[in-house]
């Protein structure tokens, strides 16, 4: 159980974080959406201990992401930011092994080796091992990290924007294949998404944030209201039905 | 970043091994060369036939070793010190004599020439050393403020830095009629070294030890803080071992054989392109490449003019320069 309490966050006088309380763990993937500026990357910020919140708490399995050592929290939560630039030459082997440092610190034994090889069969990375990270497409760029993500083999994975700059396609194969990872493989799941109909596709629970609170939180029926949305993005959004799928249109 | 490479090799092991070898057997090489090259007459020969006057195998012992041996542990350990800072700063561009740092370390050398003369080699590299760890720290905290992404911004900020400190060094040195002195280091050259007074450079040969064994974390500090803090990496102890290795090899290298520039930055940036990035696998390749590169630039500097020798630190410079605007300017480069 990933819990917030109370948390807040702020920046000089402008408030991104106001009051939030909330708890993921119980459904296999949770989308979190809202405007930009909304704050749900500092919410991230926040749960994976880069930013320090001023007041409220953020537990991980009853460890307090403030004080616990920072490999132990490691081992249970993994955060994947949006835009993640690497400089350095790695191949994607390198960066799934990478994954594994909470566990291994840098002595590969041979379990850290099985699920680094699962990881990669897991993404049908095996052809694209020895390449380069920057000889990859987007989408594949993308799976690698997801891979590395998957080798630290933690219980809950936080993912900030994963469909960002991709096509239609690899947007599908990321989400389908964040909903096998929650249901073969028992990850919670939480992802910062903009597509509210593929939140609404994909995801068992949608929390919908706007100016650093949360507005609304339940099951995809319930957010995927014309009113919700509206107070969440300030836009007229229509909602139909098509062949049992609740789909937003926007206005104009 | 976003374009996918169209002529994408993956990386063939077969001739990766094939230029490992070429560079294992360049070193060996050029290691017994360096020890045979020299206005006195030791030659293989005159070892073996040394039964009337040992004064060849005295001369191997004191001068020819040392130097070659010196020789091996600036170029390997100031590879590493490039590499490690590169991963630190997230810039392929960076190295101790681009970002002030060995500004720094020549002003603690200079002022310990002012204020404890008296003071042994050891002593002096020690405060160098100080001096080195505030510049890489200084470096650091200035470059904050300059965005990752701005490849070429990152050395420049770290020319200026050491070119104020370098200006205020030279204002001292002149004012106490040192600029001698200071002359001396910042051109590089292993002349002068022989037995008894190299051997600070095993300090600098440890730090590669100590490089090798933090690799893994390095490699990590090398994604940047989000996915160190992500993978439960203590940076700020990962980034003050870092500055621990960078200076001291920056200081006992000044100290023994003075300002050696280019080969932090070229090596790692070569190794790069043969083996990528992942520091366990680039440190064998960095160290030996770099020894490979400064034991040719010091045997070329000893022979060029023989009998006499011009400093290595115009062979370096101009074979680096070299190397390096090749880097700059080759196709699929990521400065343009």
């Amino acid at each position: 159980m990933i819990v917030l309490d109370g948390a807040t966050k702020r920046y000089g006088s402008t408030t991104v974080l106001d009051q939030v309380s909330l708890s993921f763990g119980e459904e296999g993937v949770t989308a979190l959406i809202g405007p930009n500026g909304a704050g749900k990357s500092t919410l991230f910020s926040v749960i994976g201990r880069l930013l320090q919140p001023e007041e409220g708490r953020v537990l991980v399995d009853d460890l307090d992401v403030a004080t616990a050592p920072s490999r132990t929290l490691a081992t249970r939560l993994a955060v994947l930011r949006q835009d993640n630039h690497i400089a350095a030459r790695l191949t994607v082997a390198d960066l799934v092994e990478f994954g594994r440092f909470p566990h291994s610190r840098g002595r590969m034994t041979t379990e850290d080796r099985e699920h680094v090889e699962q990881a990669l069969d897991y993404l049908d990375l095996q052809p694209y091992r020895a390449r380069y990270l920057d000889q990859l497409s987007g989408g594949q760029r993308q799976r690698a990290f997801v891979a590395m993500v998957l080798a630290q083999d933690t219980r809950y994975v936080l993912l900030d924007e994963p469909l960002n700059n991709l096509d239609l396609r690899h947007a599908v194969e990321i989400m389908r294949l964040l909903r096998r990872m929650a249901d073969e493989l028992g990850k919670r799941i939480v992802v910062v998404l903009h597509d509210i109909n593929v939140a609404a596709r994909y995801c068992d629970r949608i929390v919908a944030m706007r100016d650093g609170r949360v507005v609304c939180d339940g099951p995809a029926a319930e957010v995927m209201d014309p009113e919700v949305l509206e107070s969440v993005y300030d836009l007229p959004v229509d909602v139909r039905e098509i062949d049992g799928r609740l789909v937003a249109l926007t206005a104009g | 970043m976003t374009a996918v490479t169209n002529h994408a090799p993956t990386p063939a092991r077969t001739s990766r091994t094939g230029v490992g070898v070429v560079v294992g057997i360049a070193l060996l090489v050029l290691t017994v060369t360096s020890v045979f090259i020299g206005v006195s007459d030791v030659t293989p020969a005159s070892l073996v036939r040394a039964d009337a006057d040992s004064h060849a195998a005295f001369l191997l012992l004191v001068s020819r070793i040392p130097r070659t041996v010196a020789v091996l542990l600036v170029g390997a350990s100031l590879g590493i010190a490039g590499l490690i800072m590169q991963m630190m700063v997230r810039n392929r561009f960076v190295e101790p004599s681009t970002t002030g740092v060995t500004e720094f370390a020549t002003l603690g050398m200079l002022g310990c020439i002012v204020l404890a003369p008296a003071l042994p080699v050891v002593g002096k590299a020690a405060v160098a050393a100080v001096f080195g760890l505030a510049g890489t720290w200084v470096f650091l905290q200035v470059i904050k403020a300059v965005p990752v992404r701005q490849l070429v911004l990152v050395p420049l900020v770290g020319i200026m830095l050491g070119g104020v400190v370098g200006a205020f060094t030279t204002f001292i040195a002149y004012r106490m009629d040192l600029l001698q002195s200071l002359g001396q280091w910042s051109q590089g050259s292993f002349a002068s070294v022989m037995a008894g007074r190299y051997e600070l450079l095993w300090l600098a040969g440890a730090m590669v030890i100590v490089a090798w064994v933090a690799a893994d974390r390095f490699s990590v500090i090398g994604l940047g803080e989000d996915f160190a803090t992500n993978l439960g990496l203590n940076c700020r102890r990962v980034m003050a071992i870092g500055m621990v290795i960078i200076a001291v090899i920056t200081a006992t290298v000044l100290a023994t054989a003075g300002i050696v520039p280019f080969l932090g930055l070229v090596v790692p940036n070569v190794v790069s392109l043969i083996i990528g990035d992942n520091v366990r696998r680039a440190i064998p390749w960095v160290a030996g490449l770099g020894a490979v590169f400064i034991l040719a630039c010091d045997i070329l500097a000893r022979v060029v003019r023989f009998p006499y020798e011009i400093p290595l630190s115009v062979i370096v410079g101009i074979v680096g320069a070299g190397i390096f605007l090749w880097l700059l300017l080759r196709k699929g480069s990521r400065a343009h």
